[in-house]
């Protein structure tokens, strides 16, 4: 699981251009949007991208994303349960 | 003394038909122009759309290059081009416009151009410079041979609007003296994936305002509105341009106010100029594309302005979301239900859901039409508004 | 009512002016992506978003960092500023970007953050939120910089005190090549010069034609 989330705090970085933010200055458990990273609308659609992409997860109901990406660990948690590739 | 500025002439090209006059006799009809598209060429399918038909785009526009022996042959010009073309040569038809007038300025209105030119099987078709938008402005200017550098406005979904905003204060700052204001945009790969990317596209054809209202459709078109700072001579049912104004929300670019405050600001700056009440507006264009946030953020500007109770529609229904050319299609059937005094139903809608008390128009309805407002909100935070009044 | 220039900046060739004095300079540009980020980080801004935008916005964005650092917040109410900025290429650097990425159908993964820069007036959007303007603004297209185009189109929107400030100019970029020029065009009842050091032009067509050559 933590190689997983190494892995996940790296994309999500490159994904999101977050470019001055290190490896160390995400808490997995944190919430990603609202304080924090401060990630709004468009991160969450580019999170979706991220999922298919990476890891071949399509997630049907957008709506459904709040909970998914909620922080880094239920990210993580998401992907092993329902993961096709990568 | 403020100068008076006329729309004297217009055109549609949509699904529905390649001039003001079918466009509206079909949206009288009932008729709406999306459709489900089936389309194995297209990465996202099946997909509701609103496509101008190509065989009638292709036929009425070599019909036109026969007229005016234009030296160049059809496939010299891109779908965009035809319909342009097609659209400004249709409104200039049946008035009398001195081509080459010095005072005479075209306004181009278009947020993608030829965009699809930069699609692999366009490779080598077209010089590589008609995908810059003024290229395609230079296009029109060649074909019709007027004199000025057109002005080229690119600003998201609301540069029909703008455009004709712009004009209108071209003409009262006695620049020129008329104005040809075309715009269009096509139907591309470039703009459905983008569209898609952003979850904003309706399964089904586009149901704005209505609580079960899910995204918007694309639609391809042009619209023409030829202005005037000359009074027209048929006096009768002319359409003055009022006032017009443009303002940003400076809080996401791509997401509306949630409070629809700068929207309203335009709102209230273009009745101001206008010197018209709120009360005495008849009937409100507004952008309506149908998205969960935009419907309800207009709304919401709507009642700040104090138009909670003017009769409001939204005519992507019709035609779909036709991007640069929506202010400017849109505008000109605001401009038929003035001057036939008829109030046109939301297309797409079935119950209304939004949160704010506004009065949709479901049934198309006669009623007197004397003065006006339009609205269209864009990516990026900008919102119009622009004031019509009937003479 | 005489309008004048207070304040300006034109990035080209390199080199980067504020009110006509050299404020950076490349001599030899690799990227433009590295150029930006070299002057963001010299200039000391700090804006995450930043690195979100695209080329365009990026420049743009910059050039007007450089352009309102003199407190302009304080002398304009919100929507009493405007904004029309002109380029010849639109977005067309991240259109190609964006084709790009929808070309091959069985790696077809649209990114959402890509296509909204692929409109020419997200620029302004960015410089709106950066601080809080919500006054007219407008972009036009024109195959080169077109001072008479933009002198009328913003004297008409101070004239008409649509605005009492404008912020007017050029943002273009393909690739590695970009110029920018901003102007703030005030009307003439300002209460205290924005730049001790920077003497107020009257805007005027010579003196835009003279920005976009001041290098």
């Amino acid at each position: 699981m933590d190689e997983l989330i190494n892995k996940l705090k790296k994309e999500v970085i490159t994904q999101l251009n977050l470019e001055d933010i290190s490896l160390d200055d995400i808490n997995p458990d944190a919430p990603l949007f609202g304080e924090g990273l401060g990630l709004d609308s468009i991160d969450a659609l580019e999170l979706i991208v991220l999922l298919e992409k990476n890891y071949g997860i399509k997630i049907e109901d957008p709506k459904d994303g709040k909970k998914i990406f909620y922080s880094i660990r239920t990210m993580a948690e998401y992907i092993t349960a329902h993961q096709t590739k990568g | 003394m403020m100068r008076n500025i006329y729309a004297v002439s217009d055109n549609i090209i949509s699904s529905l038909g390649f001039t003001s006059r079918e466009n509206a006799a079909a949206m009288l009809a009932g008729e709406t122009g999306i459709r489900i598209h089936h389309d194995e060429q297209r990465y996202i399918h099946p997909l509701p759309l609103s496509l101008v038909n190509t065989g009638e785009l292709n036929s009425r526009f070599q019909a036109v290059l026969d007229i005016t022996k234009n030296d160049k042959p059809a496939d010299y010009f891109t779908r965009l081009e035809k319909m342009l073309i097609l659209s400004v040569h249709d409104a200039l038809n049946g008035i009398s416009l001195k081509i080459n007038d010095p005072q005479l300025i075209l306004i181009l209105s278009t947020t993608k151009g030829n965009i699809d030119l930069l699609e692999e099987k366009f490779k080598g078709r077209f010089d590589h410079k008609r995908v810059y938008l003024w290229a395609v402005a230079y296009v029109l200017k060649e074909f019709f041979g007027f004199i000025n550098t057109p002005m080229i406005i690119s600003n998201a979904c609301v540069s029909g609007v703008l455009a004709l905003i712009t004009a209108s204060r071209m003409l009262r700052y006695g620049k020129y003296t008329n104005a040809i204001i075309t715009g269009g945009d096509i139907i591309s790969e470039f703009v459905i994936s983008g569209f898609q990317s952003f979850q904003a596209l309706s399964p089904s054809a586009c149901k704005p305002f209505d609580q079960n209202r899910n995204g918007l459709s694309l639609g391809e078109g042009c619209g023409t509105v030829i202005l005037s700072s000359n009074q027209p001579d048929s006096g009768y049912n002319t359409v003055k341009i009022m006032g017009g104004s443009v303002t940003n929300d400076a809080n996401h670019i791509s997401g509306p106010s949630r409070t629809g405050k700068e929207l309203s600001m335009a709102i209230n700056k273009a009745l101001l100029e206008s010197g018209t009440e709120p009360a005495k507006v008849d009937f409100i264009s507004a952008h309506g594309t149908a998205t969960v946030f935009n419907d309800e953020m207009e709304s919401k500007a709507i009642a700040l302005s104090k138009l909670g109770d003017t009769p409001v529609n939204s005519f992507k229904g019709y035609w779909g979301h036709t991007l640069g050319a929506a202010g400017l299609m849109e505008s000109v059937a605001l401009m038929t239900s003035m001057k036939r005094n008829i109030l046109f139903r939301t297309a797409g809608l079935d119950v209304t859901g939004i949160m704010e008390k506004i009065n949709v128009i479901k049934e198309t309805t006669s009623s007197p039409v004397d003065s006006c407002v339009k609205t269209a909100s864009g990516f990026g935070g900008c919102n119009t508004a622009l004031v019509f009044q009937k003479t | 009512m005489d309008k004048l220039i207070t304040s300006f900046v034109y990035i080209g060739e390199g080199k980067v002016f504020v009110n006509k004095r050299l404020i950076f300079y490349q001599e030899k540009i690799v990227t433009f992506a590295e150029f930006i980020k070299a002057l963001y980080k010299q200039e000391q801004v700090s804006y995450p978003k930043f690195y979100k935008m695209d080329s365009l916005s990026k420049l743009g964005f910059m050039t007007s960092e450089l352009l309102l650092r003199n407190e302009i917040q304080g002398r304009y109410q919100a929507d009493s500023l405007a904004i029309v900025l002109a380029n010849s290429s639109s977005s067309l650097d991240t259109d190609i970007n964006y084709q790009e990425s929808i070309r091959d159908r069985s790696a077809y993964f649209p990114s959402p953050s890509v296509f909204v820069y692929t409109l020419a007036n997200i620029v302004i959007g960015e410089i709106c939120i950066r601080h809080g303007f919500k006054g007219e603004n407008t972009f036009l297209i024109s195959e080169k910089f077109n001072s008479g185009q933009l002198l009328d189109f913003v004297s008409e929107i101070l004239d008409n005190r649509r605005a009492e400030a404008c912020i007017c100019g050029w943002v273009e970029i393909l690739g590695n090549q970009f110029k920018a020029m901003m102007a703030l065009v005030e009307n003439d009842n300002t209460i205290l010069p924005l730049n001790p050091d920077f003497r107020p032009l009257p805007f005027s067509l010579t003196a835009i034609t003279d920005l976009m050559n001041v290098n």
